[in-house]
């Protein structure tokens, strides 16, 4: 068990270097590879028609006349160390873990993703409680009651579930939720430690929404699951024991038939965490994901670079801790 | 009236006598690695098979007998070829097979075909009968297509079942039947060898018998030799010319039919016979039943000398050191035990620790 | 009456091809201390009495009538809860597969403790683990305290079938009904099995059914013997009576198809020709006619008229064929015992 959680915890490690690298790679070497010169990136950071002794400035200052191997280090330096910019007689420190500077508005990358950080997590975390809830309860209801009223229905929502988009269901809610019924009027992101009550009542819509997606793939995960360990012979055996029906079904068939859903839902999460790109431009909450979409129209690599490096992490780290609570689920693994 | 199955298969004639082994099997291994820790490293192995000999003789039925984990299914696997040995040798008709390429394989797999023990996983749902009993002529490209059907309704008939369900799935057959298809199929290249790895114990007793009497009739009409794999000991006898016992990877006692099974010597022979039930009243006399202790052990790491020592009634301080050979004591009745039962007067008693065997 | 008595046993299955007739009229009774096994074939629906009289058919597509009566008790109709508290309890099963049937996720003895304490609500967690402990000890399995708090998958496949037996009995149940239960285990653990069945039913001294399809399973535990075809009883009667005068053409049938190693062996075996019947579409008549080498020795009734189980003439041994005794005794006496 200790040398598996060493080695997955190691191939973590190595998986995210080697994702950073690609990132990396895609946003400077490619550009470069099609043609673009490091004084076409330089320009970026400066204003129109530039000098070109500005540019130099900047292309010496943001070492983008260096090899692209010392850039990349530089790159993870930063990360890990900080790293300092040198204008001319000025000299900027940008803290850990450092992703540079924005080249449209000069500020450091990383504060604006921390303080962007707390939406997504707020929108993530509590979506999932509530798609996990339904979700597990309508496939549990739904196997149970096969070929029921409840079934049919429950599954045919939860088929419209997983195949409207995002985006249509979002606006649908917004303008019957918001506009007409004005429910949720003039939504807006209010922080938990600043008001909880006026916190939770704007993101309801967004939670909803994306919950929608998720528990309709999760009621029809976890029916299939149920359906399948309620059919197993140690079901027949917990019956065979007079234990209650109750009993049978949550500590028999529900135990087994989550384990495959708790690892699901940990990738579902981490891919959540690293921005929830179309719940968040959709509802105007300002999370990592809003900020991916305005980096990537504005064409502002240090942000693209940071926030794609972040999504990696959450996902690297949710993969890695499914991998061990998964031994941790299931004694066949643990004991072989 | 039987049909003939003339598929034109031109052989040619080989100069080996006639009366060589088939099949020659020596110092047979296979180890499947296990993996662990941090570097993946091979820390032990599944000793499936652990150095067995056996030959086969032409028209001849090898029965191999012996419970879960002894190596029997993975035997029948590497003569065919659908393993890859660790180490050994396999000749089939002359011809060193043991590491042959899958494709220097296709003209010896004409001669040795195999069937399965479940009819209803090995037989592929969505083709009908006659795709699935003609694919070994198409796959080695011998037939025009209505060649291939007349051969497929003859090979059919042969095996009892009515040619007219050609375009029939194997859904729409009952287990029996399936398998009489699994046996029509291996028949299909007029094979000189059958290996049939448990090839009745899916099926209801009932259904057995007609199952062991069509392959009788089968190897005597098409002079076919078999290996027979089986758990049942009764089985076995029933098919089998010569039984092999085997035990943790190992041939314990091999011999022929009647003596083996009359006068059985190794111990675990002696106590897999008599632990079979019989269907009659009152069933066996409890006091003649030896009651094995335990389960067959892991073949992961299988007891040193003579695998059989832990759960052996006879066993004393040399079979927990050296491992018996497999002695001659019975004309063709080869034993590997340092105590044997049923031993014939006169023979010498076990090896001495003095020259142990590797 | 019987501890446990089966009266006009129906249970059907609707499927989209039609009504499945799985069990068809049986009757059978078992005292307590007594083994009964039910012998025949898959399909026969000697798993689906057995499962019937346990309550655990649970599909809305089975139909179950007649009666089931344990120690007086109906429970054909019973409220699903009164059949409940009785499982586990006063009645209990093992199955064949002990690897599937034991929860893969839950160790040896939670499984058992939980067997335990549902019919022990006020038993506290010690008092279960520590009758947990003691059946496991019972059943032959080496230092139970330990081996308890193993998962089903460490345990070898003998084991897994003794911490079966030790679940079903924890409760010192009435009644113990056991399906295939050394089906999916080696010739050598089987024997074990059966002695350690043998040794426990003697000792608890409740009443057994032993579900198999092996004739010598039947042979070495039972009492008495149900032998079923097409969900019908097609003789039963004393295991020494059916043994040694069996009576109906299918018993024969079973007993000369299979090699045995008790006799010499025969040059040919006899199988039973063709197939066992789809249970949807049941042979008009007696359902073995298809089958039967003598189906025709008394005209066309067999064809038509579906045989009642009567007397043989030995004491409880009754057989549900059309052939007249002098008949049978005489194709017994000529065609079958030589064979057998």
């Amino acid at each position: 068990m200790g040398a598996y959680v060493i080695r997955r915890t190691l191939a973590a490690i190595l998986l995210l270097f080697v994702v950073s690298a690609i990132t990396f790679a895609i946003f400077f070497l490619v550009p470069r590879l099609a043609g673009e010169s490091s004084s076409q990136l330089a320009a970026q950071y400066v204003g129109r028609d530039p000098s070109p002794e500005a540019l130099a400035a900047v292309k010496k200052n943001l070492g983008f006349d260096q090899p692209l191997y010392t850039q990349y280090w530089q790159f993870i330096h930063g990360i890990f160390a900080g790293r300092t910019f040198h204008y001319g007689p000025d000299a900027s420190h940008c803290a850990v873990p450092c992703f540079g500077y924005s080249f449209k508005t000069h500020l450091p990358v990383w504060p604006q993703i921390t303080q962007r950080l707390p939406v997504t997590l707020s929108l993530a975390f509590g979506a999932a409680v509530i798609w996990v809830f339904t979700g597990v309860t309508i496939g549990v209801i739904s196997a149970l009651k096969r070929g029921s009223i409840f079934d049919r229905l429950s599954m045919g929502i939860a088929l419209a579930g997983v195949s409207l988009p995002i985006f249509f269901t979002a606006l649908v809610s917004l303008s019957l939720f918001s506009y007409k019924w004005a429910i949720f009027p003039n939504l807006h992101y209010v922080p938990l430690t600043q008001d909880p009550v006026a916190w939770a009542k704007n993101l309801v819509l967004p939670w909803v929404t994306l919950a929608f997606l998720y528990s309709a793939l999760y009621a029809r995960l976890t029916r299939a699951g149920m359906l399948e360990t309620m059919a197993e012979d140690y079901i027949r055996t917990a019956r065979a024991k007079g234990l209650n029906e109750r009993v049978v079904v949550v500590r028999h068939g529900l135990r087994a038939a989550l384990t495959p859903i708790v690892t699901i839902f940990g990738l579902d999460l981490g891919l959540l965490l690293g921005g929830a790109v179309l719940t968040e431009t959709a509802f105007s909450l300002p999370g990592v994901g809003q900020y991916a979409v305005q980096a990537i129209n504005e064409n502002d690599l240090p942000k693209i670079m940071a926030v794609t490096t972040l999504a990696a992490f959450f996902i690297v780290i949710a993969n890695l801790l499914v991998d061990i609570l998964y031994v941790v689920l299931d004694p066949r693994v643990r004991y072989s | 009236m039987r049909i003939s199955l003339g598929n034109g298969k031109a052989k040619t004639p080989t100069e080996r006598p006639p009366d060589a082994p088939l099949l020659e099997v020596s110092g047979l291994v296979k180890h499947f690695p296990i993996r662990h820790g941090l570097m993946q490293r091979e820390i032990s192995a599944v000793r499936a098979v652990d150095g067995i000999d056996f030959t086969v003789e032409p028209g001849q039925t090898l029965g191999i007998v012996g419970e879960s984990g002894c190596g029997k299914s993975t035997t029948a696997r590497l003569v065919m070829r659908l393993d890859e040995p660790t180490a050994g040798r396999i000749t089939f008709e002359g011809h060193d097979i043991t590491h042959l390429s899958r494709g220097a394989m296709r003209s010896h797999r004409r001669d040795l075909q195999m069937v399965f023990q479940d009819p209803y996983s090995s037989l592929n749902p969505r083709h009908t009968v006659g795709r699935i009993v003609g694919a070994p002529f198409r796959l080695q490209h011998i037939k025009t297509e209505q060649g291939i059907k007349r051969a497929v309704q003859d090979l059919l008939e042969l095996c009892g079942l009515n040619p007219e369900h050609y375009n029939r799935y194997p859904h729409e057959f009952s287990g029996g039947q399936r398998q009489r298809i699994g046996v029509a199929r291996a028949l299909a290249l007029r094979p000189k060898m059958i290996v049939a790895d448990e090839p009745v114990s899916a099926l209801d007793v009932s259904i057995q018998a007609q199952i062991v009497n069509l392959l009788d009739d089968l190897q005597d009409e098409l002079g076919l030799t078999y290996v027979i794999i089986a758990h049942d000991l009764a089985v076995v006898r029933h098919v089998s010319d010569r039984v092999a016992v085997m035990y943790l990877g190992k041939i314990v006692e091999v011999g022929g039919r009647e003596s083996l099974y009359r006068t059985p010597m190794h111990p675990y022979t002696v106590a897999l016979m008599s632990a079979v039930p019989v269907p009659q009243a009152g069933g066996r006399d409890r006091n003649r039943r030896i009651l094995l202790s335990g389960d067959v052990p892991s073949p992961i790491d299988p007891p040193p000398a003579c695998r059989f020592h832990t759960r052996c009634w006879k066993a004393q301080e040399i079979c927990r050191q050296v491992e018996p050979p497999l002695r001659e004591l019975r004309s063709g009745h080869q034993v590997a035990c340092h105590f044997p039962e049923n031993e014939p007067a006169g023979t010498k008693g076990p090896v001495s620790l003095a020259k142990p065997n590797s | 009456m019987s501890f446990l008595e089966v009266d006009d046993l129906h249970v059907t299955f609707s499927t989209e091809d039609g009504v499945v007739r799985a069990v068809d009229g049986l009757s059978f009774g078992l005292e307590q201390g007594r083994t009964l096994g039910i012998v025949g074939e898959s399909g026969s629906g000697k798993s689906v009495t057995s499962l019937a009289v346990m309550g655990l058919h649970r599909s809305a597509r089975v139909n179950i009538n007649g009666r089931i009566l344990l120690d007086g008790q109906e429970l054909v109709g019973a409220s699903p809860e009164a059949v409940r508290r009785l499982r586990g309890r006063r009645m209990a099963m093992i199955f064949q597969d002990p690897l599937t049937s034991l929860h893969p996720f839950y160790t040896v003895g939670r499984q058992i403790d939980e067997a335990y304490k549902v019919h022990h609500p006020k038993a506290g967690r010690h008092e279960a683990r520590t009758r947990t402990v003691e059946m496991l000890r019972r059943v032959g399995i080496p230092q139970p305290d330990r081996r308890a708090n193993d998962y089903p998958h460490q345990f070898s496949g003998g084991m897994r079938q003794r911490a079966m037996i030790a679940m079903a009995l924890v409760n010192d149940p009435d009644l113990l009904i056991a399906d295939e239960p050394t089906t999916a285990l080696d010739v050598t653990v089987q024997a074990q099995i059966l002695d350690l069945i043998r040794d426990l039913q003697q000792e608890f001294g409740s009443a057994v059914m032993i579900i198999t399809h092996d004739l010598g399973v039947v042979a070495e535990l039972a009492d008495d013997v149900l032998v079923m075809y097409a969900g019908k009883s097609a003789e039963t009667g004393p295991a020494e009576s059916v043994f040694n005068r069996p009576q109906h053409p299918y018993t024969w049938g079973l007993l000369s198809s299979v090699p045995r190693m008790d006799r010499e062996r025969q040059e040919r075996l006899v199988p039973i020709t063709g197939q066992p019947p789809s249970l949807i579409r049941v042979p008009e008549g007696c359902p073995f006619h298809p089958r039967c080498p003598y189906a025709k020795l008394n005209g066309t009734r067999s064809f038509d008229e579906v045989p009642k189980l009567r007397e043989t003439g030995e004491p409880g041994h009754l057989v549900a064929c059309h052939l007249e005794a002098e008949v049978r005794a005489r194709v017994f006496r000529e065609e079958v015992r030589p064979r057998l």
